[in-house]
């Protein structure tokens, strides 16, 4: 150890591709399993949520205009650079964060294949007993928000963020509560991939404060959760009955299995299917 | 602007209008009354379908374990139904819950079997159960007989089909029943929504506990007489019948693993804040203010069939009902001129009646409920057109069809669904304005666009927030093709490989 005085950084926020502190003022400090002061993050507040879901749905539309293919390398290129920041994330996992990075890199390059395939797989034509030609495609459905599990701090948060990025949404995260570090390290990663600014953002704070935020507002349209208690389920479920936003909350998930995180139904609950006739006879 | 390439509309004199029905010899080449002549058994009285057998409702306190199911057209009681209460519910939970391992655990094949039986069954059945439902709900004969009931038949064919298939369906999925399924249908297509609801959730191996609409319970109840008919084993369909509070024990019941509900968005969100604490399963189908917009280049009478399919159909009484018209300023006289003209032909009346266009209202209430919305239409400062000229029958719950202009997008008429045959005409001046007008709604259920121009009408599908679009046509359904809505018209999707999801793990 050398006798070097450290700095210990202040994570921001990640909002609409930029990184303010949180309005609140307030911040949370960070510590190693050694108890040693590691770093501080911010303290989202409700006003957070909401400037961060005012950036995500006007990021949004674009996003979902941008082409499948398009969106496939964007998603390929924040894999590239989180591979750049293995270490950085590694380390800020701790024990056994180099496992757990690969798979998170792992895990964003199978989503960013599904770009351009998803369509196919969850759409197609209906074969209608009349003179129509009827098909069914799956569309991005807006803004959701995803509440990501304490553990695995990093593979759990991406996991849920790239199926529903893939699909052309846009989303707005809160962050492991035990350890928020590397998923506001992935944040920085985003910043620098050529993801647009706003299509992920990243909070970090007390799920009893910012839960019930998530729940009631209006712009989110679905809900992606993992690790959440009962009592957070209920009220993420809530907020059904406030704006029939789409609830999907992953229980009992090991994040580690490809077999239970990969595939295209963990894209299906944040697409809109729309189903289009016209007459196909004169 | 260009004006020499203006369409006409404001900028060429229209030819003089023709007062249509005088054309054609006013009354006297009036169709001769053409009325549907089976008549159907109906029984004085009918218990609750629970476990294979009809039972009597237990009673609520005091008050009579049965309410009486009218003709909406004659203001006749028909017959008195069930009441089912906590008790009844929690007995049909517990019938579809003992007969969930052996359905489950039957074959696919086997499952598929029965349902094909049923299917066979509707068919063969199918005069008697259009007839029914008219009576019961008011539908035109024509409807009922063309629509409602070979859908209801088609429905379970085609989902008789999928259940050996289930796991070429969901890739990367096993898929397993969800388990009892609560099911609560509305009262404008009772047998459709019934095969909507009961077809998938058979096929992917539920058993179900379903509650038709309080005033429309007859089909319901013909359709458990079909299930004990083809051997269905006992307690896989149970149906119970009542009003809110029965619904309400149904929601609330720990024994069901998933609620599929169709009806309105009020009671759909009461629903999901009633479920929020559980981990019941939820697909809503709610309700809807879907658009219908003409653009200056469609083909015009087809446009006017189209906008009057749209909301005329079933009384109005269609959650996808195209009740907000969007018709481009060029074409908007001609327009109204030409919807005027087609709307004084139809015929409003006798339900049994083969040539009627537009029966019965479903029940007093919802007359009330219309007749609320035609006075705040009014009282905005909409101006409403009255120009249907058929004669109402002295009994029954009638509407005359009407719509209205001068329509803003803040009134009232315009925002909220009404469910009845009353549609509102606004104008729009160009394709970006339509569609972002149209979108102006926490509604999303379907939408309907007319123009002749092929990649203006494929870029305003795929800008329009809603689950269903009808290009250059309306109101078509089709068990392949999904149906449910983005935004507060609900969640899932019902028909289609997509409605499979909803009742698999």
């Amino acid at each position: 150890m050398s006798d070097r005085v450290p700095i210990i950084k202040t994570y921001k926020l990640a909002i609409g591709g930029k990184f303010p502190r949180t309005e609140s003022g307030r911040t949370i400090e960070v510590h190693d399993n050694a108890q040693n002061l590691v770093a501080h993050v911010c303290r989202a507040s409700r006003k957070d949520v909401r400037n961060a879901v005012e950036a995500a749905s006007k990021a949004q539309g674009a996003w979902a205009n941008a082409t499948a293919y398009l969106r496939g390398q964007v998603l390929y290129r924040l894999a590239e650079m989180m591979e750049g920041k293995r270490l950085e994330l590694a380390h800020a996992i701790g024990q056994g964060g180099e496992k757990e990075v690969d798979a998170a890199i792992d895990r964003v390059v199978h989503f960013a294949g599904w770009t351009d395939k998803y369509a196919q797989v969850m759409g197609g034509t209906n074969p209608v007993a009349g003179p129509y030609h009827n098909f069914t495609i799956p569309f991005a459905m807006g803004t959701v928000g995803v509440i990501a599990p304490d553990e695995p701090a990093l593979l759990g948060v991406v996991s849920l963020i790239a199926p529903v990025i893939a699909a052309g949404n846009a989303c707005v995260v809160l962050a492991s509560e035990k350890n928020p570090v590397p998923a506001m390290i992935l944040s920085e990663a985003i910043a620098t991939s050529d993801l647009p600014g706003g299509i992920v953002n990243l909070l970090s704070g007390y799920r009893d404060e910012l839960v019930e935020h998530f729940s009631s507002h209006r712009e989110l349209i679905g809900i992606h959760a993992s690790g959440v208690s009962d009592e957070h389920r209920t009220l993420l479920r809530r907020g059904s009955a406030d704006n029939l936003k789409r609830v999907t909350i992953r229980e009992d998930i090991d994040f580690f299995d490809d077999a239970q995180c990969e595939g295209p139904n963990w894209i299906d609950p944040f697409v809109e299917f729309k189903t289009i006739w016209h007459p196909s006879a004169v | 602007m260009s004006i020499v390439s203006k369409p006409s509309g404001s900028g060429i004199e229209a030819p003089k209008r023709l007062d249509l029905r005088a054309a054609i010899g006013g009354g006297i080449f009036e169709y001769a009354p053409a009325p549907e002549s089976v008549r159907p058994e109906i029984a004085d009285k009918y218990g609750l379908f629970i476990g294979g057998e009809f039972i009597e409702p237990t009673s609520i306190g005091s008050s009579s374990s049965h309410f009486a199911t009218i003709n909406p057209a004659t203001e006749d009681t028909l017959a008195m139904v069930g009441e089912a209460s906590a008790a009844d519910v929690d007995r049909a939970v517990q019938a579809a819950r003992d007969a969930l391992p052996a359905w489950a655990g039957l074959s696919g094949k086997d499952r598929g079997k029965y349902m094909y039986r049923i299917a066979r069954r509707m068919q063969e059945r199918a005069r008697e159960l259009a007839v029914l439902e008219t009576l019961d709900g008011g539908k035109p004969i024509k409807e009922s007989r063309d629509v409602d009931v070979p859908l209801a038949a088609a429905h379970f064919f085609y989902h008789a089909g999928w259940a050996d298939k289930l796991r070429y369906a969901l890739p990367g999925r096993d898929p397993q029943p969800v388990g009892v399924c609560g099911q609560i249908i509305p009262w404008n297509f009772p047998l459709m929504m019934l095969s909507w609801k009961i077809a998938p959730a058979l096929a992917c191996g539920n058993t179900v506990v379903l509650k038709p609409a309080e005033t429309t319970s007859l089909t319901a109840l013909r359709f458990a007489q079909i299930c004990q008919e083809v051997g269905l084993p006992k307690g896989v369909v149970n149906i119970v019948t009542g009003a809110g509070e029965t619904g309400k024990a149904i929601v609330e019941h720990d024994g069901i693993d998933k609620i599929a509900f169709t009806g309105s968005t009020a009671v759909g969100k009461a629903i999901a804040q009633a479920v929020a604490s559980t981990k019941k399963k939820l697909t809503l189908e709610l309700g809807g203010k879907s658009a219908n917009i003409i653009f200056e280049d469609a083909s015009l009478d087809q446009a006017i069939e189209g906008i009057i399919e749209g909301i005329y159909f079933n009384q109005g009484h269609v959650c996808c009902a195209g009740s907000r018209l969007f018709v481009q300023e060029s074409i908007l006289d001609r327009v109204i001129d030409k919807l005027s003209d087609r709307m004084s032909t139809l015929r409003v009346g006798d339900p049994m009646d083969k040539n009627t266009d537009v029966g019965a209202i479903n029940s007093k209430e919802q007359l009330g409920t219309i007749e609320r919305f035609l006075a705040t239409g009014e009282d905005e400062g909409a101006t409403k057109h009255d120009v249907c000229q058929s004669t109402l029958p002295e009994k029954g719950y009638w509407c005359k069809p009407c719509f209205y202009t001068g329509v803003q997008p803040s009134h009232t008429i315009a925002r909220e669904e009404i469910f009845g045959p009353v549609l509102a005409v606004l104008s729009f001046r160009t394709p970006g304005e339509a569609i972002s007008r149209a979108n102006n709604s926490p509604y999303g259920l379907a939408a309907g666009v007319w123009t002749d121009k092929g990649s203006k009408i494929f870029d305003v599908a795929k800008k329009l927030d809603a689950g269903i679009i009808w290009l250059n046509t309306y109101n078509k359904f089709d068990p392949t093709s999904p149906f449910g809505g983005y935004k507060e018209s609900g969640f899932g999707r019902e028909g289609g490989r997509h409605g499979l999801m909803a009742y698999c793990k």
